[in-house]
């Protein structure tokens, strides 16, 4: 029978030479994550079973990301209960502060997640990795202790659908705003229960980094996860960094889809996405028109926190001042991230312009420190949510977009074109 | 099991921040989880909430976020169950793991007022809205999920799995 690239990965992973949608499996894990708000959750149930060992000290991943470096008494004590159990356990891969990065920007950067792979993590934002074609899926941390004890988890292979990007993307356009369109198009529950297969000329052409912003974003779908086939840019990019063997899986001709779904990415502007969905995606022109005055913006997250992402903000900011009465933060993804901004002189610009710049950390993202908003207050985030409340005070209000808009908007103190920064 | 109490009806898409807010995670003491449950949805919901009464919402309840906090925050607060026309997958898992009973049911969703007064059988997944008389039937509950539940959630699952093999 024909399959998906994820039916594919998940039989092999069940021990099946086929899975059909529908079906409940149970799979083995190559890695098992989580983070500083899910971990010890996960920890607690762990510790019930009365089993002594992880399943495998390689392959069980704590990043504590969310609220450090800590940001109070509550948020020491939940990072203090990652570090001992990593420590007791010995485990090879927990990150402290200071070599810590995002999770989701970390693990590929590190080698820890490759093509092929079956991953789950107690965070929403696991499916990031299916840009290297891989099955990456968020769970909840009770699913996540059953994975620690015996390195399986139990699923239900979902029905894909097929979304096919063609044509060749104007100036400005990023990876974000081909996934902002698209779950303009199919809502915020349009991929429920189902997988998200990106394929198509505009990402083959698509750099990693693009990539791992889509397949991000694929839960704001409702997907239970999204997938891009392997090529020669997933190659170049975990070659060098592979820690261990890793294997290719291609869809099959005359797989199933339960639709297809056709997107000319000529057509797609920068997109900003309104509040309170990601699913109110416009062209940011309509948001221009509307002269939408902003208190902060914030660049970084698991969506647009990597090299390139800085790369985009610092060639907008160049020589130009952070609008007064605005807070620009700043954030780089991991700390070899952070460094690599240092050396190209990106951080010399964001901090002339009159930014923020902090350690890597999930931070203002959740609205969990390092820039919460006061009520009525109007930010604009290159992250992936916008729900009521998600930064601070459930009267603020959250846009998303992509680096560029963000530095733009920086500049003129509202939802801006690069266009009209940049000449 | 039979539950019976007065409905809070929600909309669409209720996410897991507005279900428990992120500024509140930095513990998961269920006591205190349960103190801000919906706050971000509706900010008096706790004080006006009585054990035993039931969250009923249209369709992707518990989008969003991976938090085993939010049907924690939930269950600590007392809510007895969760009718919706559809819930978010993580959510729909983290509910059955934690033992949080939840009901797909689209027409009592779409037809039930806050205020009703509901009697809820979990195991038939009969929906009585006792206020209007009408009655619906829930999606049953998957075989493999109704183990789970019987187990005692997920981790019960597991340990009895591993001491019979
Ligand atoms: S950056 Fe934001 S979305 Fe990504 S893992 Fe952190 S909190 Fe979650």
């Amino acid at each position: 029978m024909a399959m998906t690239i994820t039916e594919k990965i998940l039989a092999a992973h069940a021990g099946c030479d086929e899975v059909r949608p529908g079906q409940l499996i149970e799979a083995r894990v190559d890695v098992a994550l989580a983070n500083d708000v899910t971990a010890p959750i996960a920890i607690a149930e762990f510790e019930q079973l009365g089993i002594e060992k992880v399943f495998d000290p390689d392959r069980v991943i704590l990043v504590p990301d969310h609220f450090t470096p800590n940001k109070d008494i509550n948020s020491a004590e939940q990072a203090k209960v990652v570090r001992d159990f990593s420590r007791r356990q010995q485990l090879t891969n927990y990150f402290e502060q200071g070599r810590v990065g995002i999770e989701h920007v970390l693990l590929p950067e590190q080698g820890l997640v490759l093509p092929g792979d079956l991953i789950i993590g107690a965070d929403s934002h696991t499916c990031t990795y299916g840009a290297l074609g891989a099955f990456a899926t968020g769970v909840g941390s009770t699913d996540l202790a059953a994975a620690m004890a015996t390195g399986k988890a139990w699923f239900k292979v979902p029905e894909s659908i097929k979304l096919v990007y063609h044509g060749t993307p104007g100036p400005w356009v990023e990876g974000k705003d081909l996934i902002l369109y698209t779950i303009g198009r199919l809502g915020v529950d349009g991929a429920l229960y189902q997988s998200m297969e990106m394929q198509g000329e505009a990402i083959e052409k698509l750099p990693m980094y693009g990539r791992f912003t889509m397949a991000n974003m694929a839960i704001e779908a409702g997907a239970k996860n999204g997938i891009i086939t392997p090529d020669e840019i997933t190659l170049d990019y975990v070659r060098e960094r592979s820690t261990r063997d890793y294997h290719l899986f291609f869809s099959d001709p005359g797989a199933e889809y339960v639709y297809e779904m056709d997107i000319d990415v000529s057509r797609i502007k920068p997109q900003v996405a309104f509040p309170s969905l990601p699913e109110n995606s416009r062209a940011v022109a309509a948001a221009v028109e509307q002269g939408i005055t902003l208190d902060q913006v914030v660049i970084g997250s698991c969506t647009n926190g990597r090299i390139e992402d800085l790369r985009l903000a610092a060639k907008v900011l160049q020589g130009k001042k952070v609008a007064p009465y605005l807070r620009l933060i700043v954030i780089p993804g991991t700390q070899a991230i952070y460094l690599q901004a240092v050396r190209e002189g990106l951080v010399e610009i964001f901090v002339e312009a009159g930014a923020v710049f902090s350690t890597p950390t999930c931070g203002p993202c959740l609205g969990g420190h390092m820039g919460i908003l006061a009520a009525g207050e109007k930010a604009l985030a290159t992250t992936n949510r916008n729900f009521v409340g998600r930064m601070g005070h459930p009267e603020s209000e959250v846009y998303l977009s992509n680096p560029a808009v963000a530095a733009a908007s920086a500049v003129l103190g509202r939802i801006a074109s690069p266009e009209e920064v940049v000449s | 099991m039979i539950y019976q109490g007065k409905a809070w009806k929600f909309g669409d898409d209720v996410d897991t921040d507005a279900i428990i807010p992120a500024r509140y995670l930095n513990t998961s003491d269920p006591k205190e989880l349960a103190k801000h449950c919906m706050e971000d949805a509706d900010p008096e919901f706790m004080q006006k909430m009585r054990v035993g009464d039931i969250i009923v919402a249209d369709k992707n309840f518990g989008c969003g976020s991976s938090r085993e906090h939010a049907p924690m925050a939930i269950k600590a607060a007392g809510i007895a169950c969760v009718v919706a026309a559809t819930f978010a997958r993580i959510f729909y898992r983290n509910a059955f793991n934690t033992g949080l009973p939840i009901l797909e049911a689209g027409e009592a969703a779409a037809e039930i007022k806050s205020g009703d007064e509901l009697r809820i059988d979990t195991m038939t997944g009969r929906i009585e809205n006792l206020t209007t008389g009408k009655t619906y039937q829930a999606k049953p509950i998957p075989p493999f999920m109704q183990e789970l539940i019987d187990d005692g959630g997920l981790m019960a699952h597991i340990s009895k799995k591993s001491k019979t093999s």
